[in-house]
């Protein structure tokens, strides 16, 4: 028997609700339907009333939730897309993310958003907006990468005192896939080694992991051994794994799936270049999207998205430098 | 004109506590204490002792204090900036607002957040963002907690202004309210300006009342300088909410009696207005009824103001004694969870040797 990503994501649901009765599902479709991906698929018959279909209104949906959590519950909310978030995005970063800090009343809230491109997807159902979320003060952004950390993280988003935006990707949704759902976990905070090497450390997180281990796969065959950390949450970022592995590799090439401009990339290599610039052996690289919209056709979308062949591209001109 | 013995928040005539003169007096110490309080914020903004902003509630009293005094202990209330007497009426101190002004680091936002910004969320007062229309969805989702624990028998409250109408959130809390049916009480003050702009560049239907058939939830609409009136429509709103009756809106017609905030002299109020019924003073007018039916004499109204000007400036001598937040002493940590806040903090760069 095997549990796809998605699964994971789902049985993570049914634990929290089954686990606290504080908790409760509140989102488009996501009552009897099961939601858009069948993230929620029959939870609302197995917890009555506690998986709520919500109006096409992100903006109140969050501040429901925010309302809800200032009552001492555990709303978990799914934005249909990441996509769809950004009307829902004054509630998020302004009356979720500043709560706490205003009035030391938590907000333990969290954000499902179904993230990343998947083919034919186009501009408005493909964005990774962990960049944006990530930039502002008091929210905890996660990005799940395997099936084991997208079942756990999402236990400890629920359970943290804190708004967790919880970044899951639509691409490995169906094709990732793990024996069985795990019994512990790293803490959250902390990256991974997800493949160890001595040449070159390729940061990444989310889709990109996989993306990258197929890149370090390919390389390996040309003789160079790469080492990828699985960031698992871009806030907090853990910088310490990362410079450990640059300390051994001496190179750095960052990949995320977002835009360009700013964000989780530039913000490692930022930390790496003032922190431990005497441990790199040449340039910090990054590769990211175009600073395009996100293209709908697959022959220009897998232009526009960074993907193994681009990875290991990149990654030999680092090596080479 | 109401009856003599309809009583404001209560039906119970015999109750001495709650006739109609008790609680009209009651209602109006409330409004002479926020007015007291806003003109001596408003004369230490001039002063130059506020930082920031001063947002009064001069021409609001009896409407946000009939929303105030319609509420119970246990109700939600999301204020907005005009809710001076509202608060007072709900059960905030005195004190909170002084030492959110003054930025006291005893008070509820300990200089983190100023102004009209404060509030105790624990206690069913909402802090309001600066973003209009925000605080509904937050009560709504506070009443559908309330719905979950089978906690029954509360209301909640939220205010907005004829400009806050024009948001998409205004939008979608009221539709999520009625949609969840919940019991939530919109207080919609129609003070005729958004800022400087009039209603006719902010909406296009004949009357914000017509915005509530849209919904599928009830409205009233009051004169909003007429105290009783106020009560009166503010509490049978409230009762029929909390009865199960879904979302209500109260829209109150009245003006902004002051700038939108102490810097703005508001040049751009049509003088007619002002000289309108819609232009009264509303504690002017209900001082003249406490005189008029003979429920207060003019020697216990001056004592009255007499005694909330004390209270403000034992508030404020108070205030001025304690100390203000500290940037050293600050616990500079947006999360609760303080153990994954620390692995955010960006080291200081290193001297170089």
């Amino acid at each position: 028997m095997s549990i796809t990503y998605l699964d994971a994501i789902r049985a993570a649901q049914a634990k929290a609700l089954a686990d606290d009765p504080r908790v409760f599902i509140y989102g488009q479709d996501v009552g009897v339907f099961g939601g858009a991906f069948k993230a929620t698929k029959n939870l609302a018959k197995e917890f009555p009333g506690r998986v709520l279909d919500a109006p096409i209104s992100e903006d109140a949906i969050v501040g429901a939730a925010i309302g809800a959590a200032i009552e001492g519950m555990r709303p978990i909310i799914e934005m249909q897309f990441a996509d769809f978030s950004t009307p829902g995005f004054n509630q998020i970063v302004n009356q979720a993310a500043t709560l706490f800090w205003r009035t030391q009343v938590p907000c333990p809230i969290t954000i499902r958003l179904p993230s990343g491109g998947t083919s034919g997807a186009g501009p408005f159902h493909s964005q990774s907006m962990e960049s944006l979320y990530a930039h502002y003060p008091g929210l905890i952004v996660m990005t799940p990468a395997t099936v084991e950390d997208a079942y756990s993280m999402l236990l400890e988003a629920v359970a943290i005192d804190d708004p967790v935006i919880f970044c899951e990707h639509k691409r490995l949704y169906y094709h990732l896939k793990a024996p069985a759902l795990p019994t512990e976990a790293m803490p959250v905070g902390k990256a991974r080694i997800a493949r160890a090497g001595r040449d070159l450390t390729i940061v990444a997180y989310s889709a990109m992991v996989q993306d990258a281990l197929a890149a370090a796969e390919e390389l390996a065959e040309e003789g160079s051994e790469i080492e990828v950390v699985d960031l698992r949450s871009v806030k907090p970022l853990d910088t310490d794994t990362v410079m450990a592995s640059v300390s051994r590799t001496g190179r750095l090439l960052c990949v995320g799936e977002s835009f360009p401009w700013g964000g989780v990339t530039a913000e490692v290599i930022a930390r790496v270049a003032s922190e431990g610039f005497g441990l790199l052996d040449a340039p910090p690289q990054r590769l990211n999207a175009k600073d395009t919209p996100i293209p709908y056709h697959p022959n220009l979308w897998l232009g526009h998205r960074p993907t193994a062949q681009s990875v290991c591209a990149a990654a030999r001109n680092v090596l080479q430098m | 004109m109401a009856p003599m013995q309809q009583t404001l928040v209560s039906r119970d005539t015999q109750n001495a506590e709650s006739s109609l003169p008790a609680q009209y007096l009651k209602a109006f110490r409330f409004m002479l204490l926020a007015r007291a309080l806003d003109e001596k914020m408003a004369g230490l903004y001039r002063a130059g002792k506020i930082q920031g902003g001063v947002f009064l509630g001069r021409g609001q009293e009896a409407y946000s204090v009939g929303l105030g005094m319609a509420l119970r202990k246990g109700d939600i209330f999301a204020p907005l900036i005009r809710d001076g007497a509202g608060r007072l009426a709900f059960g905030e101190p005195v004190l909170d607002s002084v030492r959110t002004y003054l930025g006291s680091a005893l008070g509820p936002m300990r200089g983190r957040d100023g102004n009209v910004h404060r509030g105790r969320p624990r206690e069913g007062l909402l802090a309001m963002i600066s973003h209009l229309g925000a605080m509904i969805s937050v009560v709504n989702g506070m009443l559908m907690a309330r719905r979950f624990r089978n906690i029954k028998g509360t209301v909640g409250a939220a205010s907005i202004g004829d400009g806050g109408t024009s948001t998409g959130s205004f939008h979608e809390g009221l539709n999520q309210a009625a949609v969840e049916k919940l019991p939530l009480v919109i207080a919609l003050a129609n003070n005729q300006y958004a800022y400087s702009t009039p209603n006719n560049r902010q909406f296009a239907c004949e009357d914000l009342i017509d915005k509530a058939v849209g919904y599928g939830i009830k409205a009233h609409e009051v004169d909003g300088t007429d105290l009783e009136a106020c009560a009166r429509v503010f509490s049978e709103a409230v009762e029929e909410a909390r009865a199960g009756g879904g979302p209500q809106i109260v829209v109150g017609r009245l003006l902004r009696l002051c700038g939108h905030a102490e810097h703005d002299d508001a040049h751009y109020i049509d003088p007619q207005l002002k000289k309108s019924d819609v232009g009264r003073d509303c504690v002017k007018v209900a001082e003249e009824r406490l005189l008029q039916e003979g429920w207060a004499e003019p020697k216990f109204i001056s004592d009255l103001r007499h005694q909330v000007a004390v209270e403000v400036d034992e508030a404020v001598a108070t205030v001025q004694r304690e100390p203000l937040p500290d940037p050293y002493k600050e616990n500079w940590c947006a999360l609760k969870s303080r153990h994954l806040s620390e692995m955010f903090e960006i080291p200081s760069p290193a001297p170089v040797s």
